[in-house]
């Protein structure tokens, strides 16, 4: 069954604080990682990693690098989790 | 713009070590005369013929935040807890980043990085390794981490020299500034290596101390039933400044930095040269870039590790090194307390030497039942007073030597 937006990014904002101490009401949709969460590009593969585990889909190396905002995450695993 | 009349002073410390979790704790312990050697419960150990070790005091994990502490190795968060105290002591003074330096020196490096990296590896595959991976196994990690935090743009430098590392970040420090490279620098050692592998791979060395049933008792440099070092582990940095800097900003000095000595043993990989030569050569060096004589030293803080070769060569160099004063040198050997932290050893004794010349006071060596004969100088026991000798500054020494052959004397004086 495929998860909500909303429980995608419930699960995403639970990785993000684990791993880079972004509090969850700081992760919206329209931010972007790098610019307006701070989060360093090795800590972006961290996440990516635990994002893959968490939610059971891909994220190729080549697909990572366009995931630049909390909705292109939410987008990505919503679309990957309704083929899978 | 190279000026060899540039003075280094100290105007700041830090330090995490088995006896404090910062510098004024690490000294008071100090001249308490604490040991922080406890006996070791891990299951490892049990499979180890050395079952001591001397734990830091404070786990960094209480003083760097968890989200950072993802991304370190434990040496590097020593590092960065003893560069964060440093710099608060020294009032944490805005500068100019082209001018600020880091040398922060390890022997080993992140090797508990290394060891769970390496499981995870066999275990789960290279996917699960965590991408700050490298950084944390690398021995310049420290130096990097402080580096990004302080905004330093001089230079960030790690030589590493075995336990000789912290004693050499700290002479290239002074160098740094001398050569006019920098005008402040962080600048020590850190090692976190109590583990399986280490503990076991010193003791296929027949390095460590096996006195297992009296962990306290068993780091007793220049003692007649010293049987080896115990492993400790911590940091320790100081804040380097060239002697115009400090003063533009009214800083607090604590000693001036005068110099640094080196020499190379070309003898044995992991044994003393039995003459003392390299030692020798090192504290005259050390001596000579610091414009000092021998009549001002008071005070060494000896490398001295308890180990049953080491310490008698050295007293006996320190004696040769100083010649007719020796005999009024009051040598000390705090690893008698904090064990042996390896490439935060010579940042650590630092510390400690620039305390004893500011407080004017040697701190004990402990655990001396039975001294050694005819060492040529006077080992303190207890803390004791230090005495200048007519009016020149006075003077202490920090000796560290390295497996590799590498001898280092740093030299400080009173403001």
């Amino acid at each position: 069954m495929a998860m909500t937006q909303e429980e995608i990014l419930a699960g995403l904002s639970e990785i993000i604080d684990e791993i880079a101490g972004v509090p969850a009401d700081q992760v919206t949709p329209e931010k972007t990682f790098v610019d307006d969460l701070d989060i360093d590009s090795l800590s972006m593969v961290e996440i990516a990693v635990a994002a893959q585990d968490k939610f059971g889909v891909e994220i190729p190396d080549d697909q990572l690098k366009d995931l630049k905002t909390v909705q292109d995450v939410i987008d990505y695993v919503g679309r990957s989790s309704v083929s899978a | 713009m190279r000026n060899d009349a540039t003075r280094v002073v100290i105007t700041g410390l830090g330090a995490t070590t088995p006896v404090g979790g910062d510098a004024p704790s690490t000294w008071q312990a100090m001249l308490a005369g604490r040991s922080g050697v406890q006996a070791l419960t891990e299951d490892w150990a049990m499979r180890l013929p050395c079952q001591i070790a001397a734990k830091a005091a404070v786990e960094p994990t209480d003083v760097v935040d968890r989200v950072q502490a993802r991304k370190l190795d434990r040496c590097e968060m020593f590092a960065i807890a003893a560069a964060r105290e440093a710099w608060a002591d020294a009032g944490s003074p805005e500068v100019d980043a082209l001018r600020m330096g880091v040398v922060v020196a390890s022997g080993i490096g992140g090797i508990g990085s290394v060891l769970a990296a390496y499981d995870t590896l066999k275990e789960k595959g290279w996917q699960r390794l965590s991408p700050f991976t490298v950084p944390q196994l690398m021995p310049n990690g420290s130096a990097g981490w402080i580096g990004l935090e302080f905004g330093a743009r001089a230079g960030v430098h790690t030589p590493v020299s075995a336990c000789a590392s912290g004693a050499e970040a700290i002479g290239y420090g002074i160098d740094m500034i001398k050569s006019g490279r920098a005008d402040i620098v962080l600048a020590g050692g850190t090692e976190a290596a109590i583990m399986e592998l280490n503990v076991g791979a010193f003791a296929a060395m027949r390095a460590l101390s096996l006195r297992n049933d009296e962990p306290e008792r068993a780091s007793r440099p220049f003692d007649k039933g010293r049987d080896g070092f115990v492993l400790g582990e911590g940091a320790g940095i100081v804040v380097l400044e060239s002697e115009e800097h400090a003063a533009r900003r009214g800083a607090r000095v604590y000693a001036v930095a005068a110099g640094a000595g080196y020499s190379g043993d070309a003898h044995h990989i992991a044994q003393p040269d039995p003459d003392g030569a390299g030692a020798v050569l090192a504290i005259r060096r050390a001596l000579e870039n610091a414009r000092v004589t021998a009549a001002q030293v008071t005070h060494v803080n000896a490398h001295a590790t308890s180990t049953p070769a080491g310490d008698v060569v050295e007293a006996h160099a320190i004696a040769e090194a100083l010649g007719d004063v020796a005999a009024s040198v009051v040598v000390s050997a705090t690893k008698s307390m904090t064990g042996h932290l390896l490439g935060g050893a010579g940042a650590v004794e630092s510390v400690a030497a620039i305390m004893a010349l500011h407080d004017k006071t040697a701190p004990p060596t402990i655990n001396i039942d039975d001294l050694e004969d005819d060492l040529g100088v006077e080992i303190a026991v207890k803390p004791t007073d230090l005495h200048a000798r007519g009016t020149e500054p006075m003077a202490v020494i920090n000796n560290s030597f390295g497996f590799g052959g590498h001898n280092v004397a740093v030299v400080f004086t009173a403001p």
